[in-house]
C-alpha cells in the first residue's frame, strides 16, 4: 500500500499490520475513532487479501427457528414472546420436518438451528430434532444452539455442560453458531440482558464446547448502549479465548435492529458504522479465520461492500429468517445462489461455495 | 490524475476496472475534499410532484406511467397541487421538483397557467420539466426549444432537473426509451437552458442494457457540455430499479458497482461542483457510504416520491434521519437550496 493515510495514527497501525504484530486495545479504539474511514477499510482489506486472496465464501443453508418463546426477554430482542402471547410459536418435530422437506429439492450444506429458552420443551425434544434433521438431511452439517441454549439445557436437566454437549453431539450436532454473546460486558449485561447468561458464563460454556472438539462462531451485537471501548474489549475477550482453544471459525458482527424492540428509540447504526465494525474486527481478530458480513441485518448491498472492508463471507442463502425480520428488517428473507454469486462477482471477488466448516465445495 | 491531467475515457475505464474499490473511493474522496473543504454535506427539503402520470413515451424501464385513457391516469388539480406545496413549505421546503409524463393533451398554455398558479400563491422554487418533457412540448407546439424554455422561465420556472438522461448514448436510448428524445436533443435542451440562465442538474440511470463504456461515454458527454456552459449544478447517478417494469435484465446493478461509478463520476466530472448520493435507490446505509465515495450531497428528503416507489423500492427518511446519517459520517449537515446555497 503506497498511499499515506490522512489519519497519521493509522500509519503506525499499518506498520504493525504489515509486520504481523498483534494490535492492542488502544489500536482498536484508535481504529474505531479514526476519521479516515476508507483508510481503516484498506488496512482490513490488506489482511483479508493476505488470508483469502479474492475468494469470498457463501453457503447454501437453511435456518430453523424452532420457538420464540423465551424466558430471557432481552431488551434488544424483537423475536421473543412469552408463552401464550400473540405471535408466540413453537415447532413440533413435524413442523420442523415440513420446513426441511419444503426445500429437499435444493442442495443444502448447513442447517442453522436456534431458538428461545422455552420451558415447555424437554431436553429429548432437541435430541429428537437433531436426529430428525440428520435423517432428512444427512449431507448437511447441523450448526445449532448458542451457548445460551446449552447453558439452559444444563440447568433444566441438571446435567453438566459436558453431558449436554456429549448427548447433542451424539444426536448429530456438528458445530455451534456464535449467538448470545451480545456485548461481553458486565455493564451491558445488567442493562440489557440481565436474565440471560453473562459474559463470563458465555465464554466458559464456549470454552467447554471447544474442548469437546466442536467448533463455534462468535458474534457481537452492536449499536445499542455499548461504548466503542466495550466493543474493542469484546473483541479482545474473544481473541484471548481463541488463543486458548482455537475453536472459533468465524466472527459475525450483528447490527442491532431497534424496531419492534423495547429499545426502539435508538437509531440503527449507519452504513459506515457497520463497515467499520467489520474492518476493526478483521484487524483485531488475527486468530479467528473468517469474518462474516451478515446480509440479513445490514442489507445485501452493504454486505457486498463489506467484502472490501475485511469480510470474506456473506453467510448464505438462508430463506425464512425470522429473528431479525420480526425486529422489522426489510431485507429479503432469502437470496438465491445466483443472487449471492452475482453480489460477490460484481464486487470483484471470486464466489466460493463452502460447507459449514469453510471447506470449499 | 497524478499529473493533474484531465481524465480521458481510457483513464476512466482503467480506473473503473483496475483500481480496488477503496483506492478508487479514496481518490474520489480526496477530490471531493478539495472541492468542498468545509466538511459539510448538504441536503434539500423538497417534494417530488408529478403533475401527471399519463405518458406517451412508454419507456420500458418505467413503472410509473399510465397510457392515455387508463383508469389510473391522472392530471393534478390546482387544489391538490396547492395543498402539496403548502405542506412542503410548512415542512421547511424550498423547492418542488415538478415533473410528469409526456401527456399528449397538455400544451404550453397549460404549463404557463400551472406555473402562474404556483408562483402567484406560493413562495417556492420550481425545479421542473426534464429535457424530454421540454423536447416533447416543443414538438407538440411546433415552437423552438428556446422559445418554450423562455416562456416557461418567464412564467416562473426556476431551474431544470436532469432527468430523462438515462444513458446518453443513442444505441441504449433506442432500446429502452424508443419514443423519448435522443442524446443530442437532451443535451441541446440543456445547452439552451443554460444559455437562458436556467441552471440544471444531470442524471444517469444505469444498470440495464448499457455497457460500461457507454456509462463512461455518458459522463464525457456531460463534461463536454459543462465545459461550454458551466450550467450544471450537480450530477446524480442512480441504478435502474426493475420491479414492475417491462425491462427484464439479468442482474441489477449492485451497491459495489454504484459506489465505483459514483467515484469515477466524481473524478471525471472535474467541472461539476456537486455529486449527489441516491439513498432513494441505494437505501440509507449505502447512501451514507456514498459520502465517502465522492458525494457531497445527500439529495432530497423526498416528502413525496412516486416514480422509484412504483418500481418496488420504498426507503423513507425523515429530515432528522438525513441529518443523523450525515453527522454520524463525521460531517456537518446543512440544508441547501436548489443552487446549493446554505439556507
Amino acid at each position: 500500500m503506497d498511499t499515506v493515510f490522512s489519519d497519521s495514527t493509522l500509519n503506525s497501525i499499518r506498520e504493525k499490520v504489515e509486520q504481523g504484530v498483534r494490535l492492542d486495545f488502544e489500536d482498536g479504539v484508535a481504529l474505531y475513532r479514526s476519521p479516515d474511514f476508507l483508510g481503516v477499510g484498506r488496512l482490513a482489506h490488506l489482511v483479508r487479501t493476505r488470508k483469502f486472496g479474492s475468494d469470498a465464501f457463501f453457503v447454501r443453508n437453511q435456518h430453523i427457528n424452532y420457538t420464540n418463546v423465551c424466558l430471557n426477554r432481552c431488551l434488544f430482542c424483537g423475536f421473543s414472546r412469552d408463552a401464550g402471547e400473540e405471535n408466540a410459536f413453537t415447532f413440533d418435530l413435524q413442523d420442523a420436518e415440513d420446513q426441511l422437506r419444503s426445500r429437499l429439492h435444493e442442495s443444502i450444506r448447513e442447517i442453522h438451528i436456534v431458538g428461545g429458552l422455552n420451558p415447555s420443551l424437554p431436553f429429548s425434544y432437541y435430541l429428537d430434532l437433531l436426529e430428525m434433521v440428520r435423517r432428512i438431511r444427512p449431507e448437511a452439517a447441523i450448526k445449532a444452539f448458542t451457548a445460551v441454549e446449552i447453558d439452559w439445557f444444563s440447568r433444566a436437566t441438571g446435567l453438566s455442560i459436558e453431558a449436554v454437549i456429549d448427548q447433542l453431539k451424539e444426536a448429530g450436532l456438528a458445530m455451534m453458531p456464535g449467538g448470545g454473546a451480545e456485548i461481553l460486558s458486565a455493564r451491558v449485561h445488567r442493562k440489557l440482558y440481565p436474565r440471560k447468561i453473562g459474559p463470563d458464563r458465555w465464554l466458559e460454556v464456549i470454552r467447554k464446547v471447544h474442548g469437546f472438539g466442536l467448533p463455534t462462531n462468535a458474534t457481537m451485537l452492536y449499536g445499542h448502549v455499548e461504548s466503542l471501548e466495550e466493543r474493542v474489549q469484546h473483541l479482545l475477550k474473544l481473541r484471548t479465548l481463541q488463543d486458548e482453544t482455537n475453536g472459533f471459525t468465524a466472527f459475525i458482527p450483528l447490527a442491532f435492529h431497534p424496531e419492534n424492540t423495547r429499545l426502539s428509540h435508538i437509531r440503527p447504526a449507519g452504513g459506515l458504522e457497520d463497515l467499520k465494525t467489520v474492518a476493526v474486527a478483521r484487524l483485531m481478530l488475527d486468530n479467528i479465520p473468517h469474518i462474516k458480513a451478515y446480509w440479513v441485518m445490514i442489507t445485501p448491498g452493504l454486505a457486498q461492500v463489506a467484502l472490501s472492508f475485511g469480510a470474506d463471507d456473506l453467510d448464505g442463502t438462508i430463506v425464512e429468517e425470522k429473528i431479525t425480520h420480526m425486529a422489522g428488517a426489510r431485507t429479503p428473507k432469502g437470496l438465491s445462489m445466483e443472487e449471492i454469486s452475482h453480489l460477490i462477482r460484481s464486487a470483484g471477488f471470486h464466489p466460493t461455495e463452502r460447507d459449514a466448516f469453510y471447506n470449499a465445495v | 490524475m497524478k499529473q493533474n491531467r484531465r481524465l480521458n475515457l481510457e483513464d476512466a475505464l482503467v480506473l473503473y476496472l483496475d483500481e480496488d474499490l477503496l483506492s478508487l473511493g479514496t481518490m474520489a474522496d480526496q477530490m471531493k475534499e478539495q472541492l468542498h473543504p468545509d466538511n459539510t454535506v448538504t441536503y434539500i427539503v423538497d417534494r417530488n410532484i408529478n403533475y401527471t402520470n399519463i405518458c406517451s413515451s412508454g419507456c420500458r424501464f418505467c413503472a410509473f406511467f399510465r397510457s392515455d385513457g387508463h383508469p389510473e391516469g391522472y392530471v393534478i388539480s390546482h387544489e391538490v397541487l396547492g395543498d402539496k406545496i403548502r405542506e412542503t413549505l410548512d415542512l421547511g421546503g424550498t423547492q418542488i421538483l415538478l415533473q410528469g409524463g409526456m401527456h399528449p393533451e397538455l400544451g404550453l398554455a397549460y404549463f404557463e397557467d400551472l406555473l402562474g398558479f404556483i408562483k402567484e400563491k406560493h413562495p417556492i422554487h420550481v425545479h421542473g420539466f426534464s429535457p424530454p418533457e421540454i423536447h416533447f412540448l416543443s414538438r407538440k407546439e411546433k415552437r423552438p426549444v428556446k422559445e418554450v424554455l423562455a416562456r416557461l422561465k418567464s412564467a416562473g420556472l426556476g431551474s431544470i432537473p436532469g432527468g430523462g438522461a438515462e444513458i446518453l448514448v443513442d444505441r441504449v436510448r433506442k432500446k429502452v426509451s424508443p419514443n423519448k428524445c435522443l442524446t443530442d436533443d437532451w443535451l441541446a435542451v440543456m445547452e439552451t437552458a443554460h444559455g437562458l440562465g436556467l441552471r440544471t442538474t444531470a442524471t444517469m440511470m444505469f444498470g440495464h442494457v448499457e455497457t460500461l463504456e457507454e456509462r463512461l461515454e455518458h459522463l464525457f458527454r456531460v463534461r463536454d457540455l459543462q465545459d461550454r456552459t458551466a450550467g450544471f449544478t450537480a450530477f446524480i447517478p442512480w441504478t435502474f430499479q426493475p420491479d414492475n417494469t417491462r425491462l427484464r435484465i439479468a442482474d441489477k446493478a449492485t451497491s459495489a458497482e454504484y459506489l465505483r461509478l459514483l467515484a469515477v463520476s466524481r473524478l471525471v466530472l472535474d467541472n461539476i461542483p456537486n455529486i449527489q448520493a441516491s439513498w432513494v435507490t441505494q437505501g440509507p446505509k449505502i447512501g451514507q457510504v456514498a459520502l465517502k465515495f465522492g458525494a457531497n450531497d445527500l439529495g432530497s428528503t423526498m416528502i413525496e416520491e412516486n416514480v422509484v416507489a412504483a418500481a418496488g423500492v420504498s426507503f423513507m427518511l425523515s429530515r432528522e434521519d438525513m441529518i443523523q446519517i450525515i453527522e454520524t459520517a463525521g460531517y456537518r449537515a446543512r440544508q441547501r437550496d436548489t443552487f446549493y446555497n446554505h439556507v
